[in-house]
């Protein structure tokens, strides 16, 4: 067995366990950190199967915002699960069957790793020999998701739209007490304070940076937006939401989470002017090279935009919502 | 069977191990957060599925060199990460219904809402029959 | 010019819309602009499904991109017909909103509830019109994203749309993450996503056991999706506390684009020469069908609530579409389409009669409905209209529906099923009958005084009906896409 196999397997057993442990501990808490780790260990092992933009995100997804807003959801909630009371026998005997066709399904898969599955002659090997000569980027990824079905990374911006939507529509007009926010602040915390300070400036230079590396490297406009949204979100948690809705009022935050969907969509009605299909970003520059270049750039812009304000309104909804979260709770 | 192919699956079957330990927590657990962290595992687990397919064996990460390499297929990265952003949208509605229905029902416990609303429901046909008669 | 780009701008005006809409200060402006992409979308639909009678399957290829390395949209006369359907509906549902929904929702909830509602309606189109299979994963999720929001406003009138929205998310997530396992179990096996491209290489490949996989898990999360019985019971809460318009509009579109997807996958895709096609379709699809037919229509009988009564005889009557396909004869698929187009008429017309019951008297349990004959007479006239639609009864589109499913079960020799759809028929006639019973039979509680529905509810819901009527008398043009539809979806058009 080879190193790459053991680490392989070493990590699948890790996420087992701690997917077993999520599964049978009550305690909330322990049970949103478990996730969080459970959501570590997985960007490891994409690493580790060559997949650096997808571990990038899960990382910053799985281990950053799903947990900040799970802990809000606690701290809204309830600590503790109750134990079940119902029998567990059916959904086991459904899912026992359900994951043993899955096996079954394997029987006939290509093995791991094979470089002649059907998945690795057709379609893809065009991917990675044209696109340096038709898109011109060194990101394999960031050519397909941004330009070859780049109408799918439309629908993502549309789906992580919707889902800012969703949560205004749910928790923002839902505010408890009329006479607004009480959110506790951290600033009396000294080194808090200090070392936050000194964190936000250089995660939104990271986040710019992430942005526009994406054709050269693991990044884009969504991890982009993620890292972004997380230096504002630092910030709020240590100088409070009044403070925060002071920097960014939310109404900006809503319009800003608008403007990037329109930006992506906008860009793809360019090319009707040319007489070309929707999203074909090759008539925005002098050839075809430069022209997909900075219509990825802008595509990846408007991303970027809608992920971070949405980030930062679904934050301020969740926030908003007056449970005081002190040291104590915790 | 050989070992060959033992070691050529394995990485399938822990995936699925993996999922259908998620599926489980959602369908089993009555506590609403713990079912959105079981569609977490889930979802996840699916995402392993997708990116372990396109692996290649001395493969690299599809980013150009300039060099002669080989590259793992592409393609299903960019599937996952449209996949990962429907997964975090899911979750962040998914919380804050749980959120209102905390305020609603001052409960997150699934039997609990069930009994609450079985008393309203049929609080409702008893009082419909008695204004019949 | 834009006659060539009408495939994406059927999808792309309101995607952009729904952003735009976000900049409304009013709610009656969104409503305006959401009412205006509306009918947009509906001529848009209109000019595709006459370019499809003409010349045939049209292929839109995004960002110049050749399929199957780009991402293609393919319309023909099967979807072309389902987004007619939804975009239709929409229209007509869009003026009975406006008044509707001021009255159930808050006032600052009002210009995002239409973002949403534009959103549910992008991912509907969207997923209907493209012609690869992950794209459809990320419009279905659009709408349902979109739908599980829409649901949960019912909350002011009733918390249970809270719990009701919550079970839809989990289920309906469930079922999107099976149907994206199998996309991927196809992807693995033929390095494509294409639909096109997929229906040509799974037959080269012949027996596998990973494709059978694909196939039973696209089938199990369409079959979520969709509310195939047993797998049902996200939908009678969904649709009894969502908004009026909500239900109106999710009743009569967002399970039929389900519909069109599993017919998609099963005919155009896997196709009829598919290993498991036919035990699939004969042991499972069939059986299911008919249980639901019988069981969802009893479980309506004994509901107190009528929007949950009519929530689940539509679980009854997606028996009807899946029986229909069960066949898998021209026949059989053209009465599904059929019920697809005539069930949206139907169900939207009763939706629509209840929604006004709603608004006067806070619910539409089976005690509001006493006397209401002579307290709302349009109201209660139409509910009856949609009522015997919904029966069967000739000169309506129930009618047609039926006629054309006994047809089709005759066709293959099965008169026993034949017998059982006109038996399931009774079930309905039973629980029209209660409704009709008391609102005519019984008399008004006290202080209850005669008002009827504003027109601004009514002429919605009578144009529904009057469509039941009009395609129930002069069926030639709906059964002459449908059956077009039929074939295109068995590969034996002309």
């Amino acid at each position: 067995m080879s190193i790459a196999a053991v680490i392989d397997i070493s990590l699948l057993v890790f996420l087992g366990l701690t997917a077993f442990a999520i599964l049978k501990l009550r305690a909330l808490f322990a049970v949103v950190m478990l996730s969080s780790v459970f959501s570590l260990v997985s960007a490891a092992l994409l690493v580790h199967l060559d997949a650096v933009d997808v571990a990038f995100t899960e990382a910053a997804v799985g281990a950053g915002i799903s947990t900040v807003l799970m802990l809000a959801t606690l701290a809204l909630t309830s600590r503790r699960e109750k134990a079940p009371t119902r029998s567990q026998a059916l959904p086991l005997i459904v899912v026992f069957l359900t994951g043993l066709a899955l096996v079954y399904g394997t029987l006939d898969m290509p093995r791991f790793g094979d470089p002649q599955a059907p998945i690795q002659v057709h379609v893809a090997p065009k991917y990675i020999a044209d696109t340096q000569s038709e898109i011109g980027i060194p990101n394999i990824v960031t050519a397909v998701l941004a330009s070859y079905r780049g109408f799918d990374t439309l629908g993502e911006v549309t789906v992580i739209f919707t889902a800012g939507i969703g949560v205004l529509l749910l928790l923002a007009g839902f505010i408890r007490e009329p006479e607004g926010l009480r959110v506790q602040t951290m600033d009396h915390h000294l080194v808090l304070r200090v070392v936050t300070k000194m964190l936000i400036g250089p995660i939104m230079l990271f986040a710019l940076y992430v942005q526009f590396h994406g054709d050269f490297g693991p990044g884009g406009g969504f991890q982009a937006g993620l890292i972004f949204a997380s230096a504002f979100i630092i910030y709020a948690l240590v100088f409070g939401l009044e403070n925060a809705r002071k920097a960014v009022p939310g109404r900006a935050v809503r319009l800003l989470v608008a403007c990037g969907v329109l930006l992506y969509g906008g860009v793809g009605f360019v090319s009707f002017l040319f007489g070309k299909n929707y999203l074909n970003y090759s008539v925005l520059g002098v050839d075809q090279v430069a022209g997909q270049h900075l219509g990825i750039l802008l595509v990846e812009f408007g991303v970027g935009l809608t992920v971070a304000a949405v980030m930062v309104s679904t934050f301020y909804a969740f926030a908003g919502q007056n449970q005081p979260i002190s040291d104590e709770d915790w | 069977m050989g070992v060959d192919d033992i070691l050529g699956l394995f990485n399938y079957w822990m995936v699925i191990v993996l999922m259908m330990i998620g599926l489980y927590t959602v369908v089993s657990r009555g506590n609403l957060v713990k079912k959105i962290v079981g569609l977490n595992i889930f979802q996840t687990s699916v995402f392993l599925l997708y990116i372990s397919m396109g692996k290649v064996t001395g493969g690299t990460a599809p980013i150009l060199t300039g060099k002669p390499e080989v590259y793992s297929n592409p393609l299903p990265h960019v599937l996952i990460l449209t996949a990962i952003v429907v997964g975090v949208a899911t979750t962040a509605l998914g919380l804050a219904l749980v959120v209102r229905i905390k305020n609603a029902y001052d409960t997150i416990e699934e039997d609990e809402i069930q009994a609450a609303d079985d008393e309203k429901e049929f609080g409702d046909a008893a009082a419909a029959e008695d204004g019949r008669r | 010019m834009i006659a060539a780009h009408l495939p994406i701008l059927q999808v792309v005006v309101p995607l952009i819309a729904a952003p735009l809409s976000v900049f409304c200060r009013r709610g009656s402006t969104a409503w305006a602009l959401t009412f205006g992409v509306s009918i947009a979308a509906l001529a848009i639909s209109m000019a595709l499904l006459g370019q499809v009678l003409d010349r045939g399957t049209l292929s839109y290829e995004l960002g110049d991109w050749a399929a199957p390395w780009g991402i293609e949209y393919r319309v023909d006369a099967a979807n072309a017909l389902v987004l007619l359907i939804i975009s239709g509906i929409s229209t007509v549902v869009l003026p009975y909103a406006r008044v509707s929904i001021a009255h159930e929702i808050e006032p600052h909830n009002q210009t995002l509830f239409y973002t949403c509602y534009l959103l549910c309606l992008t991912g509907l189109l969207g997923m209907v019109i493209t012609g690869d299979a992950f794209n459809a994963f990320v419009f279905l999720e659009i709408s349902s994203l979109s739908t599980y929001v829409l649901v949960a406003m019912g909350a002011k009138r009733d918390r249970r749309a809270l719990t009701a929205a919550y079970t839809y998310l989990v289920m309906g997530t469930i079922g999107a993450t099976f149907f994206v396992i199998g996309v991927g179990l196809l992807y693995m096996m033929t390095g494509t996503l294409n639909m096109a491209d997929l229906a040509e290489r799974i037959p080269a490949i012949g027996a596998n056991r990973t494709l059978v996989v694909a196939f039973a898990f696209i089938v199990t999360g369409l079959g979520l999706k969709l509310a195939l019985f047993p797998m049902h019971l996200w939908l009678p809460n969904a649709y009894a506390f969502a908004p009026s318009a909500v239900t109106v509009f999710l009743a009569a579109t967002a399970t039929k684009a389900a519909v069109y997807l599993l017919l998609r996958f099963l005919f155009t895709i896997f196709g009829t020469t598919f290993p498991t096609f036919e035990p699939t379709l004969t042991y499972l699809l069939l059986p299911l069908a008919v249980i639901a037919m019988f069981a969802a229509s009893t479980v309506a009988i004994f509901q107190v609530d009528i929007k949950r009564m009519l929530a689940y005889s539509s679980i009854a009557q997606l028996g009807y579409m899946v029986l229909g396909m069960s066949f898998a004869t021209v026949t059989g698929l053209t009465s599904t389409i059929l019920h697809l187009f005539n069930h949206a008429l139907m169900k939207g017309a009763l939706f629509m009669a209840l929604g006004a019951v709603v608004m006067r008297f806070g619910d539409a349990t089976i005690d509001t409905m006493r006397g209401l004959g002579r307290v709302m007479p349009w109201t209660m006239a139409a509910f009856v209209a949609g009522g015997l639609s919904l029966i069967g009864m000739p000169l309506t589109v129930g009618f047609i529906s039926k006629w054309y499913l006994v047809a089709a079960a005759l066709e293959s020799g099965l008169w026993p099923i034949a017998v059982l759809v006109v038996a399931s028929s009774l079930l309905a006639v039973i629980y029209i009958w209660r409704v009709v019973e008391a609102a005519y039979f019984d008399d008004p509680p006290e202080g209850v005084t005669a008002g009827e529905a504003p027109p601004a509810l009514l002429i919605p819901t009578w144009t529904l009906i009057g469509a039941n009527i009009y395609f129930g008398i002069d069926a030639s043009l709906t059964t002459r896409v449908a059956g077009e539809a039929a074939r295109v979806l068995l590969g034996t058009a002309s």
